[in-house]
């Protein structure tokens, strides 16, 4: 059972938000897609001030099976990576909320929430996918 | 839903997580499979690998049969329990399959193939017997595991019978025996030490829990595959098909050409292959940036054709990612990877990158 904290906001591909009081927006992957992708081994990240457009490429994750796309949810600037997952992308498996979180972004127009999915929503399209 | 493995049950109990693997539902990883490379590579870890297809062979003529269907010769067995790995080729050279013979006695042999060959290598092995009066059966009713690791025998043998055990842990490197109602070799496909053991259907969930219970830990087909690409085993269908000629695939020594009139399948092709300077090299790449290698990326090298990875990942062992290729005839030790786009820094090297637990290369 995947725990989903309250505070932020979800998308279909597995992505969470958080909406930090400086007005970015930082990104991670779900608990539900780091245990669907298994241990993660590297991550390719954008670089600091790269333009991202939503739906356009953002970072790949590599586990030991497969690499997986991470696209932009938001079109918006990258404003930070989190360098330490270059030596410890574990982390996104250890902590896929906390110390796992992979970019921070500046969006470009704000962020729309009701184009994402609260708890509720993304908690209901994973246990339907859990069948 | 796929067929299911006599330790089917015992994988939910330990929490697996189940893949499709042609057409059966196996374990992929029991929660990490970093963990579990690690625990074969250190200590013992359990397989399941009841999906493969054991069949037993037995006639008048068998010998001389598996002499016809296989590349490498069944004559260098000659005691009970010796085993030779081998291809079995089509006309043109190319593999239709890798597989384990077992010597079991003069008229009597067992080869143990890959699951997902299952259907055409019994189609192939009957054709070919036809004319040699050789009984096949296919052993569906037994389970199999693999304990592997420094530690494997070690605790692994509380589940062989006291009256064997003894014999059981002498047991040389490619040889194997029967001990009561179990078949015990020391083979694997790890790079470790270690047994495969063949069972009846029955007694696989009591020996399980044995394993578990003497601190063996379970493992899948994730950590099996790092395991194997570490230790250079090659995979059928991804290092060789029916495309590739043994020679292609790094497993020339596999090929017994002496004597020089034993007419095996695939011979006549497979000396033109060998007689051409140019046939593609089968090599061990390990990469210099980060990232991973993946099968079906393009490997360059500077004026020569492209090569094609065939088998690539990360190696939980040395922390980096490795892959065998198959590249264009040459001596060069350096290419370039084409990995989504961006040319990586390769290494070609000698493999097995890892084997008994130490690194073989140069990181």
């Amino acid at each position: 059972m995947s725990e989903l904290p309250g505070d932020l906001i979800y998308t279909s591909e597995h992505e969470w938000l958080r909406r930090e009081d400086d007005g970015s927006v930082t990104i991670g992957i779900t608990d539900h897609a780091q245990t669907a992708l298994g241990d993660l081994v590297y991550v390719e990240m954008p670089e600091t001030g790269q333009t991202l457009e939503r739906g356009g490429d953002m970072a790949v994750v590599e586990s030991v099976k497969a690499a997986s796309d991470v696209l932009a949810p938001i079109a918006a600037s990258v404003v930070a990576v989190n360098e330490e997952l270059a030596d410890d992308p574990e982390k996104m498996n250890v902590d896929p909320y906390g110390a796992g979180w992979i970019v921070r972004l500046r969006p470009s127009d704000g962020v729309d929430e009701t184009e994402f999915l609260t708890p509720d929503a993304y908690q209901s399209l994973i246990d339907a996918a859990d069948g | 839903m796929g067929s299911k493995t006599p330790l089917y049950d015992k994988h939910i109990e330990a929490g697996a997580r189940i893949v499709d693997f042609g057409g059966w539902d196996m374990p992929l990883h029991y929660g990490s499979q970093k963990q579990e490379h690690h625990a074969v590579r250190n200590n013992a870890g359990v397989f399941d690998v009841s999906h493969m297809t054991i069949v037993d062979l037995r006639g008048e003529r068998v010998r001389e049969f598996l002499r016809h269907l296989l590349a490498n010769d069944v004559a260098k067995l000659r005691q009970a329990g010796e085993a030779l790995y081998t291809c079995m080729l089509n006309a043109a050279g190319g593999v239709i399959d890798d597989l384990i013979v077992y010597f079991f006695g003069e008229l009597r042999y067992r080869l143990i193939v890959n699951a997902a060959t299952r259907d055409k290598d019994l189609a192939w092995i009957e054709r070919c017997a036809e004319s040699y009066g050789v009984e096949i059966n296919e052993r569906a009713e037994l389970a199999m595991i693999a304990v592997q690791g420094p530690r494997a025998r070690e605790l692994a043998a509380s589940g062989i019978g006291s009256e064997w055990r003894e014999q059981a842990l002498a047991l040389k490197s490619f040889t194997g025996m029967e001990a009561g109602e179990l078949f015990v070799a020391r083979t694997g496909y790890t790079g470790e030490d270690g047994w495969e053991i063949v069972m009846p259907a029955a007694s696989a969930a009591a020996i399980w829990d044995r394993l578990l219970a003497a601190g063996v830990e379970p493992c899948g087909l994730g950590a099996r595959d790092t395991l194997r690409l570490e230790a250079a085993m090659n995979l059928y269908g991804s290092d060789m098909d029916e495309s590739v000629s043994p020679l292609e695939a790094g497993l020339g020594w596999t090929v017994a050409w002496d004597p020089e009139d034993r007419n095996f399948n695939g011979r006549a092709a497979l000396e033109q292959i060998r007689k051409n300077p140019g046939r593609r090299r089968f090599v061990g790449l390990l990469l210099e940036d980060r990232g991973v290698l993946r099968s079906h990326q393009r490997v360059v090298i500077d004026g020569a054709d492209d090569g094609e990875i065939t088998s690539g990942g990360y190696s939980p062992t040395m922390g980096r990612s490795i892959a065998l290729a198959r590249v264009a005839a040459g001596n060069c030790s350096r290419a370039k990877v084409d990995v989504r786009g961006k040319m990586l820094e390769v290494r070609i090297v000698k493999t097995p990158f890892v084997r008994n637990g130490q690194v073989r290369i140069e990181l």
